[in-house]
């Protein structure tokens, strides 16, 4: 049987948004939410690619004259702060917001109002960057605004807070979110989705959310201990009053390199999905693969002081962090091997999505190996800050997080718009941003080896450099392209593309079980689950159980192992709160910028719009001494 | 927009008859909360790393000419803190046995607690003997002070929101387990309190 129409309205009644502007303001629509997570990233992903673009383009010649060096500063501040800060933790975020409910057959996250608070909190980190770099103060030191130079001896005026609070309201806005969806994955679980049959998707997630419990507050921690030395004068990282500028180090890096994994492990969430479906058998080595995600959660907080190598720590100290960066190769190999396993023993279907899992597997290695030469201390001191670390990070990066991202924004995009990305122009998108991503990058192993060191706004002629970079430059172009030709392949798609069934790909999970696009209210029953690909199963009819409200919000909450149903929780209506509460919260950062009292004062009104939010609607009392006398 | 249908279902079970709230590590919230917690208390143990860096990498700790914070007001506060253990407690217990007179009148208690913790409190900021302007371990101790007082004050702000809305409402479920999260709250400050008052009062003497 299919949901009744009369079922089907009651629900689109009970789930619905206000209508119009009002509606936009206070959604709390996991979907709506995630969307414009997404939009925004994919915006600035379109931006920070220019700056790109620009920095290619002024060393593509020596002695270039197109940028000056303090333009050339702001411009990969601004292109490294945006990329990690705005662009790559957000999306993935992002992802888990829109997909993790419809994974577990929910119709909504478990906090949904502090989903929509966590977007108008990243919204605010993103005006605050960019709005700035429009008003000529755009941050100039890197994306790790390394003391003393960011501290208030080197760097006057307001360029190094202005990045210190982005972090801030973007740190904030990634915990909400990270607490939001390791309780939706722990606590909203279908009925027999026990811990052994949950997907790899939701296993990346769950611990991704919790690197980003464990490391976020050392970022934020140091940020602010960088705006006080700034501010009040305090002494933090300054040497002569027994502070220390190695402190800022090992706290930034004890988030930062957690914080590659935090964007990698979702990506293998999607890699999971991905070749799976299109493998068309259940993934090989499934315990394999979790197990893989726990241990690279866990290593990754070993790994910090392979940043430091050349700042000259204790040699044994070294040796210890080269162990562990290796060491963590080894469960990203094991991941390798399920995948490409799962692809050789299954029936592959090479459709985009999965073309850019081959692009993921082959880029992706490169950077590994890459990364296994640069955790040998001895040969991270030759070429540390040189263009070889430039091309490992970006080919983990982009080939580990991106390509997937891209896999998975074709993967996903019919059960979003109810309509397929065109197969053709997909695979030229691929093609170009795949093969100008290795022309733009692999030439810089080369450069670095030669010599030349990252951050340089231009070099001279006989260093002999032109031709590599004309040649990464040309890459760089050539995946651009590729880039807009992507974006255009899906706004066109939007519209005019083939329509697709509810399973255009025949997927195993959840997500695909409901309705394309999502409604509000995303599946009209709640589904039972008995293996590890549901939709896989000989049954043609899935099971389902009725009883969850549909004339008002209300979701299943189970038992964190077994996902055994304990009790029918009210789920959050549409509010404006969120929104305020973000607003005030984001005048109270900003003014920190300018003046202390800003805290002192700030809280007053994130207070009262926080009570606003919490302030349950029930009747008066009856009884004590306030009750209402009549 | 066209919809696609969705995959057939078949009904195996009714969920209506389950409770529609329920208490402790069974409720969504208590997640929620137990997940800001874990925020926090690793934002207090990088601080206290932070600390335990610059003490190891400082000659002089304090540095010479500092005296270590005076022992009496933070003695004071921390027996205030730990007592003020017994009224939260009690008032979780009233909140689990959903006993409205109960939690009413010891979340007014927890209020007033609150309060009265924030005079020794105040001494002790008077009491640390150093300035977060004047070095490293003045800016450390302040970040560690400033860090728990934080929390005191947000939670007092909480529970005396949640005094005045209990007094003039009438209390349900979705109440009992917000007063449950908000007394395990109070007991996480109470707690992170022991590391770091340790740190502060113990560290500058013992190192």
């Amino acid at each position: 049987m299919t949901p009744a129409a009369e079922r089907r309205d009651r629900l689109a009644l009970t789930w619905r948004d206000p209508a119009g502007w009002r509606g936009f303001l206070t959604t709390v629509d996991h979907k709506r939410i995630a969307a414009r997570y997404i939009v925004t990233a994919l915006l600035l992903l379109f931006l920070a690619g220019m700056l790109a673009l620009d920095m290619r383009w002024q060393l593509s010649t020596a002695e270039n004259t197109r940028m000056g060096p303090q333009l050339y500063n702001e411009s990969f501040s601004l292109h490294g702060s945006t990329m990690l800060f705005l662009v790559s933790v957000p999306v993935m975020e992002a992802m888990a917001l829109w997909l993790v409910p419809l994974m577990l057959g929910q119709r909504n996250m478990a906090f949904p109002r502090l989903g929509a608070f966590s977007y108008w909190l990243y919204l605010g980190g993103v005006l605050t960057l960019w709005i700035a770099h429009a008003l000529d103060i755009t941050p100039d030191l890197g994306w790790f605004e390394y003391p003393p130079l960011s501290g208030p001896a080197y760097s006057p005026g307001h360029r190094a807070d202005i990045w210190a609070q982005m972090i801030t309201f973007t740190e904030v806005a990634a915990l909400c979110a990270s607490v939001n969806v390791a309780a939706t994955i722990l606590k909203m679980r279908p009925p027999g989705m026990t811990l052994a049959r949950m997907p790899v998707f939701l296993w990346a997630m769950l611990v991704a959310s919790f690197m980003t419990i464990a490391s976020m507050p050392a970022i934020m921690l140091v940020t602010t201990m960088l705006i006080a030395d700034r501010l009040v004068s305090t002494h933090f990282f300054a040497p002569d009053a027994h502070g220390d500028v190695l402190l800022f180090q090992h706290l930034f890096w004890f988030f930062g390199h957690p914080e590659v994994y935090i964007i990698f492990i979702p990506a293998t969430g999607f890699v999971s999905s991905i070749v799976e479906t299109f493998s068309r058998r259940r993934l090989f080595g499934h315990h394999v693969l979790v197990l893989a995600i726990l241990a690279i959660g866990f290593l990754a907080f070993g790994l910090w002081v392979h940043h430091m190598f050349a700042v000259g720590l204790p040699r044994l100290g070294n040796d210890f962090y080269t162990a562990a960066s290796m060491a963590i190769a080894l469960p990203a190999g094991l991941q390798m091997f399920c995948w490409i396993a799962t692809m050789a023993t299954g029936r592959p279907w090479f459709a985009t999505p999965m073309l850019w899992m081959l692009g993921f597997v082959s880029t992706f290695v490169i950077g590994g190996l890459s990364g296994v030469m640069t955790a040998s201390a001895a040969l991270d001191l030759q070429l540390t800050d040189t263009y070889f670390v430039v091309a490992h990070f970006h080919y983990v990066l982009v080939g580990g997080a991106m390509f997937p991202l891209f896999g998975a924004f074709c993967y996903w995009y019919p059960k979003a718009t109810g309509r397929l990305m065109s197969e053709r122009w997909g695979r030229i998108a691929f093609a170009l941003i795949v093969g100008g991503f290795n022309l733009g990058f692999f030439p810089m192993h080369l450069l670095g080896l030669l010599g030349m060191p990252r951050r340089v706004y231009t070099y001279p002629a006989a260093m002999g450099w032109e031709g590599l970079n004309q040649i990464a430059t040309a890459g760089s172009v050539v995946a651009v392209a590729g880039g807009l030709v992507f974006v255009a392949n899906a706004l066109w798609s939007y519209r005019h593309g083939k329509p697709a069934s509810a399973d255009p790909w025949g997927a195993s999970t959840l997500e695909w079980a409901g309705e394309a696009p999502s409604p509000p209210w995303n599946f009209a029953y709640t589904p039972v689950v008995d293996s590890l690909t549901p939709l896989w199963s000989t049954n043609p009819a899935l099971p389902v159980m009725e009883g969850i409200a549909i004339d008002r919000r209300e979701v299943l909450v189970t038992s964190v192992t077994d996902a055994v149903p304990l009790y029918r929780q009210k789920s959050a209506s549409p509010s404006i709160w969120p929104l305020a509460a973000a607003v005030a919260v984001a005048a109270m950062f900003i003014g920190s910028i300018f003046t202390p009292w800003a805290v002192a004062i700030g809280l007053l009104p994130i207070g009262a719009t926080l009570t606003g939010w919490f302030w349950p609607h029930r009747e008066r009392a009856t009884t004590g001494p306030l009750r209402t006398r009549s | 927009m066209t919809v696609r249908p969705p995959r057939p279902v078949t009904v195996v079970g009714d969920l209506s008859t389950l409770p529609a709230s329920a208490s402790g590590a069974r409720h969504l919230v208590w997640w929620g909360n137990t997940g800001f917690m874990a925020i926090e208390g690793t934002g207090f143990a990088l601080a206290a790393a932070a600390y335990l860096y610059l003490m190891t990498q400082a000659p002089h700790w304090p540095p010479p000419g500092t005296r270590p914070p005076d022992l009496i007001w933070g003695l004071i506060f921390t027996v205030g803190l730990i007592l003020s253990e017994i009224p939260n407690w009690w008032v979780r217990r009233c909140a689990l046995a959903r006993e409205v007179r109960g939690v009413r009148i010891g979340v007014a208690a927890m209020t007033v607690t609150g309060l009265l913790l924030l005079i020794p409190r105040g001494f002790e900021f008077a009491h640390l003997n150093t300035r977060w302007d004047g070095d490293a371990y003045g800016s450390v101790v302040w970040l560690l002070m400033v860090l728990h007082t934080t929390h005191i004050v947000t939670d007092w702000g909480d529970t005396a929101v949640q005094a005045a809305w209990l007094f003039t409402h009438d209390v349900g479920d979705d109440q009992f387990a917000d007063v449950e999260d908000n007394a395990n709250y109070w007991r996480f400050v109470v707690l992170t309190w022991l590391p770091i008052g340790a740190i502060v009062y113990g560290l500058a003497r013992l190192w």
